[in-house]
């Protein structure tokens, strides 16, 4: 236990936490944009992928890095609006759709990577982002070091969680969207256009985890590889749940279960741990699937989600 | 000007014509990324075709591909008829294969090893898809977050055992130890890979059909999938059903891993699967969700997936073709799905 303890008071393994959260926390605020409008996204595996091999290959050809994190941006918002168009445009079936941008998209990155950079004995890298110490608050003991001297898009995500939380409380657009994803009907009477309102959050959630895709090629990795996102996104759709489609809580569920990973990461490193390492990485979907059946006594769902909307349907 | 309007019957040639269509509108699409890549179309697809169905033993090779895919495909198409959204038979599937395993691992005659890694799988199978039905059943937890999260819970399990008690101690690998050789399906066709299991995946798409359209069973599947309510009402326990229907699914999931390691790989590696359960869920909606029309689905993925390693050989087109023609082809079919709902017709012409 004392181990443990030890461990868990490091600055290396304090900054492992915050940057194995990073894409998580994209990932799981893009979700659940997506989900507050009523449009739960599968494609998000894929859409992550897909974007992560953009922004590398965007990097790689042009030399600059926030070149990168636009291209991988940008394909995550296409491919967001490609899941809107089916989903909410033709009120096709969410899950299904969702299978398939997965299917679509992760066959078209392993596609084009392979197209573009051939088949390498070793696989091209890019020079990744400087840490970028924020003055003062990075000389705070343990806590500096690990957490105020990261990546730029770490501290972007930081600063996401709050400004989710504020567009999704306080302004008059994170309003539709959760009226959209609750009761559409009633949004449409009081003037909400409701495609438009669950295309633009379904975007804004593809642009997410486009980010999330662009961190793990761009920085964590520094290289795109085959099995790259690895289920991370299908993380993220339990964290949406387990955070209960709120952004704090959301990110507060990939920071919980960062915690746990780069804990598990550590005792197969130390050779401590009977315990297989892989139990520790069943943890956040057996967490989810009880907490599915615990919480449905309250239902927290959007109550519109995986309903398409059709105004002439009464 | 043309109007959508909504179509109250569909015609009985709409399952030939749609399915037909969106892999017209899928192979289309995927020809840009093959003139992309550099490569004559017609090419592309001539090797593709050639090397999937021209000769005797590429089709037998693209049944022993299909099969799975079968199987998965009958697992989703059961259950999306109940309205049961099992995304899960990608781990129903993993988990049949490791039962199946363990239980082919001990020795004893070939035929009853066969027959019990047959209901080991399909046992296992059917377990896994009973946590998801069940919650469904219970706490009202939505069927398709639940089954879809269990695959990695399963995939994980396979991992542990494979990294763990089951990690092959003379070479290290991750990888279980050989079902017996008595346990190996026999193959039917000297010189080729089709083994008993295609046979049995082959049979196994009339079976279901004919449960599905001709049993009492598969009348309640059908009803609580298309009017939960009358099925209530009509005395039909809905509840009761959805767990009955999810068995059958799971069972079949389970039974494609079971085929995996008894005809093709006789033991359990992390990548047994690259993801039939998956494809499953392509082959099922190609076919309308009638379990006939997922034999011919099942052979046009396969034969897309065995014709890709050797078009990309011929014509340096990335094999991962095939991946995208898979995930095309799936989103193209739930639009052409659009024409059974609606149907155009010309305004103010007439009149």
């Amino acid at each position: 236990m004392s181990v443990v303890l030890e461990q868990i008071f490091q600055v290396g393994f304090l900054a492992a936490i915050i940057r194995i959260a990073t894409p998580l926390a994209f990932a799981t605020l893009g979700e659940m944009f997506s989900e507050r409008a009523g449009v739960l996204n599968l494609g998000i595996e894929g859409i992550m992928l897909l974007s992560a091999m953009t922004g590398f290959t965007a990097t790689s050809l042009s030399g600059s890095l926030w070149l990168g994190v636009l291209a991988a941006v940008l394909t995550g918002a296409l491919m967001g609006a490609v899941h809107a168009l089916f989903t909410v445009a033709l009120g096709l079936s969410q899950h299904v759709c969702g299978i398939g941008v997965t299917l679509f998209s992760s066959g078209l990155a392993y596609f084009l990577y392979r197209l573009i950079f051939g088949q390498q004995s070793v696989p091209p890298s890019i020079k990744s982002f400087e840490t970028l110490p924020i003055p003062v608050l990075s000389d705070i003991p343990v806590v500096g070091p690990a957490v105020f001297n990261q990546f730029s898009l770490v501290y972007m995500a930081m600063a996401a969680v709050p400004l989710a939380a504020f567009v999704l409380y306080r302004t008059p657009w994170g309003l539709s969207v959760r009226m959209v994803g609750e009761n559409p009907r009633a949004a449409d009477s009081a003037g909400v256009g409701v495609i438009a309102t669950r295309f633009q959050a379904v975007i804004l959630g593809g642009a997410l985890m486009g980010l999330a895709g662009a961190f793990l090629s761009m920085v964590q990795f520094n290289a795109f590889t085959f099995g790259l996102v690895s289920g991370r996104g299908w993380v993220a759709i339990a964290l949406v749940v387990f955070g209960r489609w709120d952004p704090w809580r959301s990110a507060g569920a990939a920071l919980l279960f960062a915690f746990v990973d780069a804990l598990q990461l550590r005792m197969q490193a130390s050779g401590l741990g009977h315990i297989p390492y892989e139990a520790f990485l069943m943890l956040p979907f057996i967490f989810t699937i009880v907490a599915m059946a615990v919480m449905s006594r309250n239902a927290v769902a959007p109550s519109a989600l995986l309903k398409p909307f059709r105004r002439e349907e009464r | 000007m043309f109007r959508l309007e909504a179509r109250t019957s569909t015609p009985a040639w709409f399952n030939l014509a749609l399915p037909l269509l969106a892999i017209g509108a899928t192979l289309v699409l995927c020809s840009g990324l093959i003139a992309l890549a550099g490569a004559g179309v017609i090419d592309a697809y001539g090797v593709m075709f050639s090397a999937s169905l021209g000769d005797s033993y590429a089709i037998t090779e693209t049944l022993v591909r299909a099969t799975p895919m079968i199987l998965t495909g009958l697992a989703v198409a059961v259950a999306f008829r109940a309205k049961f959204w099992n995304i899960g038979a990608e781990g129903q599937l993993l988990a049949g294969a490791v039962a199946s395993c363990a239980v082919g691992a001990i020795p004893m005659p070939g035929p009853l090893a066969m027959l019990l890694m047959a209901l080991a799988g399909a046992a296992a199978g059917a377990a896994v898809a009973l946590v998801p039905a069940t919650l469904r059943v219970k706490f009202k937890v939505d069927d398709v977050v639940s089954s879809l999260l269990l695959n990695s819970v399963i995939f994980y399990a396979l991992m542990a055992l494979i990294e763990g008690p089951w990690k092959d101690s003379f070479s290290g690998y991750p990888i279980s130890p050989p079902i017996e050789d008595s346990a190996n399906f026999p193959v039917l066709l000297e010189g080729t890979r089709l083994h008993l299991g295609v046979v049995a995946a082959f049979l196994a798409a009339p079976v279901i059909w004919f449960l599905i359209a001709r049993t009492t069973l598969g009348f309640r599947i059908r009803v609580i999938g298309e009017n939960p309510e009358a099925a209530r009402y009509g005395g039909i326990h809905v509840e009761r059903v959805l767990i009955s229907t999810a068995l059958l699914s799971g069972a079949l999931a389970g039974l494609a891993g079971v085929s995996e390691v008894g005809g093709v790989h006789f033991q359990v590696m992390s990548d047994i699967s690259p993801g039939y359960g998956y494809s499953g869920i392509v082959v099922a909606m190609l076919a309308r969700l009638n379990p006939l029309g997922v034999m011919p689905a099942a052979l046009f993925l396969a034969a897309v997936m065995t014709g890709a390693e050797a078009m990309s050989r011929a014509t340096g087109v990335p094999a991962f073709l095939s991946d995208v023609i898979q995930g095309t082809a799936l989103l193209a079919m739930l639009v052409a799905l659009l024409f059974t709902a609606y149907r155009i017709r010309r305004v103010g012409a007439a009149r």
